[in-house]
């Protein structure tokens, strides 16, 4: 009965998710704490954001690849793709510490941050998903559909 | 920060990264479009969310602990830009572009007008 449900109601894939988003939170809490804040822009929180993207973009075409009917690969995206990609990067830190430094910084610093948080990690995604690709992965772009 | 605060972070990051595994897969399986919509709905909500914490943080309606496993753990676990970012260079990967451009644009704009509103909420009280 239980194979019948989708993965985001089976209870052993939320459990590598919640696991994989633990290790993520527990680095990029520890990051935050030992890289300070630069003239009131918080490098930590861009740097965790770029490297992440970096990550599940090589992972998801490392994965991409193996195809959905592969149980393994399906339970590597959850926990470390979802997990602990989606725990490390953060969207509320970068969306609050944008309006926090318009106040505190200016509007210039602001926008320069969020704008080259989105392109810089965009290029980031982008490499990481050639480089996936040069260790094995698949050439092929996803159909829109489930990203790790 | 103590190891056990730096512990409940932890915690409340993971079930963070749950609640938005389980809310993306319902919203996916409603709405089915290439439009990065579930991620969208999941960081502007977050993003307004955090406002509100760090809102009630300075007018010392939280307390700086509470707001931290709220905050950097459970909301950090459950927004996400690794899954956003490369939501969108898959549009640009499938040469739509415009879809792309508005996806990263759009989430920018309502997610920092969320904060705002949290951030002008959490603070009026």
């Amino acid at each position: 009965m239980t194979d019948a449900l989708p993965p985001h109601l089976r209870w052993t894939a939320i459990a590598l998710v919640v696991t994989g988003g633990m290790a993520g939170s527990a680095a990029r809490a520890g990051l935050a704490l030992a890289i300070p804040t630069v003239a009131e822009v918080p490098i930590a929180i861009a740097l965790v954001n770029i490297v992440g993207a970096f990550l599940l973009g090589c992972l998801s075409s490392m994965l991409e690849r193996r195809g959905p009917a592969d149980a393994s690969a399906a339970q590597l995206r959850l926990l470390l793709g979802t997990g602990f990609c989606g725990g490390f990067t953060t969207y509320s830190a970068l969306a609050n510490d944008t309006v926090v430094l318009a106040v505190n910084g200016g509007v210039g610093a602001a926008m320069l941050y969020a704008l080259g948080t989105l392109l810089v990690g965009g290029l980031a995604t982008w490499a990481g998903i050639v480089v996936g690709i040069g260790l094995g992965g698949s050439r092929r772009p996803g159909r829109g559909g489930e990203p790790a | 920060m103590t190891l056990p605060l730096f512990l409940l972070v932890v915690v409340g990051g993971g079930l963070g990264a749950g609640v938005r595994f389980v809310l993306d897969g319902l919203i996916r399986s409603r709405v089915r479009t290439a439009f990065p919509w579930a991620t969208t709905v999941i960081n502007v909500s977050g993003s307004f969310a955090l406002g509100l914490i760090i809102g009630a943080t300075l007018t010392n309606l939280l307390s700086p602990e509470l707001a931290l496993v709220l905050g950097t753990g459970f909301l950090g676990g459950y927004t996400t830009f690794s899954t956003a970012s490369y939501e969108t260079v898959q549009l640009v990967r499938q040469r739509r572009f415009a879809a792309s451009f508005v996806s990263g644009v759009l989430m920018l704009v309502l997610s920092l007008a969320a904060a705002g509103l949290g951030l002008w909420l959490g603070s009026a009280f």
